[in-house]
């Protein structure tokens, strides 16, 4: 078998591409759903109206989506400039303890200075802390060549073990009856409720405008222009005279301070505290999310409500059919391989021989 | 200090350090393997879950144990399959597809667990294998067989590797492809090789967790064992020896966090000595980068014809 670069790829090609790599896992994840002795029409019917069917549903898909979105996007900047960030997951983490540090009741004696000084400070100290624990890790690779992937990677699990000493000690909540969670974030540096009744908040908007200036950056200006060619080829790109720590450290910057920012936005979106269960691998999903939607900007608005619809939908399928959840998973791991191909063979012919 | 000297002194503390160490000498042997043939595979943790998995339900179904571990070895070389096709074949980046391998796998493996027990809460668990007590040697003897089978898997792969031409072939395709073709050596046929069998490895290493060490299925069992293996190799510079070295000392810090959390010292949160063995490995991994010899083809896919 080998591959050869195709002179001429149809525009329709790349929309049918991703549409073909999803019908294909259906019918691989199809099988599964048989092995549970379901049917699998009605399942991904339920699937599909546990996810978008009434307003309630899709308010909580789009919930779901707000933090998957800027995880998507944090790995989506990242991967551009060929830094594999894994740890979105940590890096959301730090930005929900920064924001509860500093918008946080702590018994009552949080700081009393106006929400309109206090929330921007609150958001600017999640996307900082964020950055700063990206940071490490792609300078140690911009300077020592240390692999970004494995050291992000680890920072994840030492990440989540400070939050667990922190949620213990010293930003224990003192009226949690000993559960592992944090003071409480003051009332007023909430985000306010998109649709009345629902758990959707305005985090909706910024993950969403968020995305377009990223999009915007990256298409638009010359740092995105580093980052780009940063990615495409560092050495030439250095020749060129793109300077290169720098770059290193404006992805940090916006990568790190994303996912932070998610961190904090679940925080006062949703949680209002935080816990270690607060994100169920959102920064791992993240990963996924930037490569189904191509690493584009706006892609990734589109990828994160489709998978929070796949997790979402499954959620509700499983109590109606007895399906295990974890078809959601296998969904978005097999589409995630399956765009993937498709999105190869756009590019390349398969020639057997 | 005497507290510490205590532990140290204990048989038992080294018994546990070589039980740590041995899935991670698996894991890390197999991550080995791909990458001298020059393919990164983070498919590791989530080979790890289905190897554990599929060996468990191996033994639970009422096959033998070594069953299991065949089973879980396949499971393994399947996926190690799959990455294969995917960044040989198809020349994908190694770092998503091998983080899409991890995810298929661990779903999968999820998935089959609860469709094949929807309502049980424990795990059910099973008879695991048996210590080597006809050994007669001390801590080792303590030990199962597939602690005994990591060990020698050390010396044999060091040996294969650098001694015979199948692991000359096998470092030329990670050091230079177009050289090794050139000899006639088929760069995709030795890579895929090297992956299937480097995954089978990593399905045994996540085998023992359920065979020879907790004797059930757990979610999140593996717990990011395989990410430590993806670090120990980068410390142990590619050498199977050092690799050993890598996993004991590791073992040995993670054994050592246990036991002082046990010993109750308050003075310090027990976060902070969960935290050790992953600081120890960041440590690691910037002390050796300076002079760390990376296969030259490492993550580089290849094309024939291609340059």
């Amino acid at each position: 078998m080998r591959l050869e670069k195709r002179n001429h790829t149809s525009p329709a090609a790349y929309v049918l591409a991703p549409v073909g790599a999803v019908v294909f896992t259906l019918l691989i994840s199809g099988l599964l759903v048989l092995w549970a002795g379901a049917p699998v029409g009605r399942t991904y019917a339920l699937l599909l109206q546990g996810a978008f069917g009434s307003v309630f549903a899709l308010t909580e898909t789009l919930t779901r989506a707000t933090p998957l979105i800027l995880t998507g996007l944090a790995a989506a900047v990242a991967f551009r400039a060929r830094l594999f960030n894994i740890g979105a997951e940590g890096q959301l983490y730090a930005g929900a303890l920064a924001a509860v540090a500093v918008g946080g009741m702590h018994g009552g004696t949080g700081l009393e200075w106006s929400p309109y000084v206090l929330f921007p400070l609150m958001m600017l100290a999640a996307a900082l802390a964020g950055a700063a624990l990206l940071l490490g890790p792609a300078l140690m690779k911009a300077r020592l060549g240390v692999d970004e992937v494995v050291t992000t990677l680890l920072l994840n699990f030492i990440m989540l073990l400070l939050v667990s000493a922190l949620l213990d000690g010293p930003m224990k909540d003192p009226l949690s009856m000993g559960w592992p969670q944090s003071v409480a974030l003051q009332g007023d540096l909430e985000l306010a409720k998109l649709v009345p009744q629902t758990r959707l908040h305005t985090g909706l908007l910024w993950a969403v405008s968020l995305a377009v200036m990223l999009w915007a950056l990256l298409a638009r200006t010359v740092p995105g222009f580093d980052i780009r060619a940063a990615g495409a080829n560092a050495r030439a790109a250095a020749f060129a005279g793109v300077p290169i720590t720098r770059t290193v450290v404006l992805v940090a910057l916006l990568s790190g301070g994303l996912a932070g920012l998610a961190g904090a936005i679940e925080v006062a979106g949703r949680t209002s505290y935080v816990t270690l269960d607060m994100s169920p691998g959102y920064g791992y999903s993240g990963i996924v999310i930037a490569m189904l939607a191509g690493l584009h900007p706006l892609g990734v608005i589109a990828a994160g409500t489709f998978v929070a619809g796949v997790l979402v939908g499954a959620d509700s399928m499983s109590r109606a059919v007895g399906v295990p959840t974890y078809i959601a998973d296998v969904i978005v791991a097999t589409s995630l391989i399956a765009v993937l191909v498709a999105g190869l063979l756009t590019q390349y012919r398969v020639r057997w021989k | 200090m005497t507290e510490l000297l205590d532990i140290l002194a204990n048989p038992a503390f080294w018994i546990a350090t070589l039980r740590v160490a041995t899935p991670l000498i698996l894991g890390t042997l197999g991550v080995l393997l791909c990458e001298r043939a020059g393919v990164l595979n983070l498919g590791i943790e989530g080979i790890m879950v289905a190897g554990a998995f599929t060996g468990w339900l191996t033994v639970y179904a009422g096959y033998g144990l070594w069953t299991g571990v065949l089973v879980a070895a396949l499971t393994g070389a399947v996926f190690g399959l799959l990455h294969a096709w995917l960044t040989v074949g198809l020349a994908l980046s190694q770092h998503v597809s091998g983080l899409g391998i991890t995810l298929l796998a661990t779903a999968l493996s999820y998935y089959g667990y609860r469709v094949s027990f929807p309502k049980v809460n424990t795990p059910p668990t099973i008879e695991p294998l048996a210590p080597m007590e006809w050994l007669g040697v001390p801590i080792l003897s303590a030990q199962t067989p597939l602690t005994l089978l990591a060990l020698l898997l050390v010396p044999l792969l060091a040996w294969v590797l650098m001694r015979t031409p199948l692991g000359l072939a096998v470092r030329m395709v990670g050091e230079n492809p177009q050289a090794a073709e050139g000899q006639g050596i088929s760069v995709a046929a030795t890579r895929t090789g090297a992956i299937a069998l480097g995954s089978a490895l990593m399905g045994v290493a996540g085998s023992f967790l359920t065979l020879s060490a907790f004797n059930a299925f757990f979610f999140n069992m593996i717990n990011g064992r395989g990410w430590i293996c993806v670090a120990l190799v980068v410390f142990a510079s590619w050498r199977p020896g050092k690799a050993l070295l890598g996993a004991l000392l590791f073992a040995f810090f993670d054994a050592l966090q246990l036991r002082l959390q046990q010993a109750g010292d308050a003075w310090l949160p027990y976060q902070v000595y969960l935290m050790l063995p992953y600081l120890l490995s960041i440590l690691a991994l910037v002390l050796v980068a300076r002079k760390a010899a990376y296969p030259q083809a490492l993550m580089k896919p290849y094309r024939k014809g291609e340059r």
